[in-house]
């Protein structure tokens, strides 16, 4: 049975002419030369100017973003740098800042002292000429005053007998003496 | 005794008990327009098959960068990637950064329009690939052809004829040898083998694809006994991978046929050069 269908196989085979593969049929050339020129120039005119563009648009778009990028980042850079300068200006400012306050200071401190040492300096002389004033006024009125009372209390004890106003200027003048030397030896003491 | 192969298989193998196999006359289907005239009279389906196509790649690409989003959605980015293979890859790469440019759009055209139409043979209902008929891959080929020409010649004058017949450094009997068959090999053999080689393995590609059809209805509706039943369900599974193989033929010989389109375009451009 396979023998005969291998045998028939191959009787069909030679009985007729088959197609020849070779020979164009030319209306499906036509077709398909017109169909590839029209592709062509829809690809030509649309597409590859469109897949051309995205990419150029997308490079560009890369590409200006690093830029972008790059610019931000000097930007900042010299922002940093100027602030960082700013820090120490202002640093150097303060200390100087610091240095004149507490050079000022220190000077007021001694204006202050010296003027303060100057007002009392001026305060105590004030103080002890008025005191030197008021005893020697003191003194001046207590050496008249002491002088009467004593005499009148003298006349008054002594009566009559001393009326004698020379003797008794005389005797007043020698009690004075005496307090004078007994009180400057005391200040001596002192 | 038969006409043009138009009669049905099963119906001679059932008249005659024999296995018939697919002819190439088989692949000539008749025409649409007029509905059913003989092939080779009218508008047929190899016809429709190109203007479908055209139409399908103007589409989809025109579709796929309507945005022309920087951030590529997935469509988007599928059609760049495909639009960047062809002209990185076949252009740039073959015909050199200073050159390219201009080439990309044909490029472009001849791989995808030889895609498309070569996997048409893998769609079913479609289930032929256009180039495998001889018509179309002769057009493609000769329109490659007079482009390489006219394109040496524009840049190089008369002088291409002697750039692309006569071999350089070659001793002087030789030429008389060389000449005759550099110019059989560059403007006869060229656009046949670039054509043919297309439209051959098409049609191959395709006859196996009818063949395990035919062979496998044949074995299961034709012959009796459960053992021809499982012999053709066998030749239905095997031809799975076939159906693969046939893919990565489809692919292939659209690569080969657009890269070899660039190749001869260099080697106008760089006629002198080699």
């Amino acid at each position: 049975m396979g023998e005969h269908m291998i045998s028939t196989t191959l009787i069909r085979a030679t009985e007729y002419e088959d197609a020849n593969p070779l020979v164009p049929n030319p209306w499906e050339a036509a077709v398909a030369a017109i169909g590839f020129i029209v592709l062509f120039i829809i690809v030509v005119k649309v597409i590859a100017p469109r897949f051309e563009q995205s990419y150029q648009n997308r490079v560009e778009a890369i590409e200006g973003g690093i830029n972008q990028a790059e610019e931000a980042k000097a930007e900042a850079e010299a922002l940093k740098a100027e602030y960082e300068k700013q820090l120490a200006d202002s640093r150097a400012e303060a200390s100087k800042i610091r240095e004149e306050a507490r050079a000022e200071g220190a000077q007021l401190v001694s204006e202050a002292q010296e003027k303060a040492a100057a007002e009392g300096a001026r305060i105590r002389e004030q103080a002890q000429a008025q005191i030197e004033a008021d005893r020697a006024a003191a003194a001046a009125s207590l050496k008249s005053e002491v002088g009467t009372l004593a005499t009148q209390l003298a006349s008054k004890i002594v009566g009559e007998a001393l009326e004698d106003d020379a003797r008794s200027s005389r005797v007043v003048d020698r009690f004075l003496a005496d307090l004078d030397a007994e009180q400057q030896t005391q200040g001596a003491a002192q | 005794m038969r006409g043009p192969a138009l009669s049905s298989l099963a119906l001679s193998a059932a008249e005659e008990g024999g296995f018939q196999p697919p002819t190439i006359s088989e692949t000539h289907l008749p025409d649409i327009l007029p509905w059913m005239a003989p092939w080779g009279t009218g508008f047929g389906k190899n016809m429709l098959m190109v203007i479908l196509a055209v139409v399908l790649i103007t589409w989809l690409f025109s579709f796929a960068i309507r945005k022309q989003a920087l951030v590529p959605s997935r469509g988007q980015y599928l059609a760049e990637s495909a639009y960047g293979f062809v002209r990185n890859t076949m252009g740039r790469d073959i015909l050199g950064d200073k050159h390219f440019r201009p080439w990309i759009p044909l490029l472009f055209t001849v791989f995808f329009f030889v895609l498309f139409n070569n996997l048409f043979g893998a769609i079913p209902g479609l289930q032929m690939p256009t180039f495998s008929h001889a018509g179309p891959a002769y057009a493609l080929a000769g329109i490659i052809w007079i482009t390489w020409i006219v394109l040496g010649f524009k840049l190089h004058g008369a002088k291409f004829m002697k750039l692309m017949t006569v071999p350089s450094g070659v001793p002087k009997p030789l030429l008389l040898i060389l000449t005759p068959l550099e110019f059989l090999s560059n403007f006869i053999i060229r656009p046949l083998t670039h054509s043919l080689r297309l439209m051959a393995v098409m049609l191959a590609g395709h006859i196996i694809v009818m063949l395990a059809g035919s062979g496998a209805e044949f074995l299961i509706a034709q012959q009796e006994g459960i053992a021809n039943a499982g012999l053709g369900v066998a030749v239905l599974i095997g031809s799975i991978p076939l159906y693969f193989l046939e893919l990565i033929m489809m692919v292939l010989q659209a690569f080969v046929f657009a890269l070899l389109t660039a190749i001869y375009i260099q080697g106008s451009i760089e006629a002198d050069a080699h």
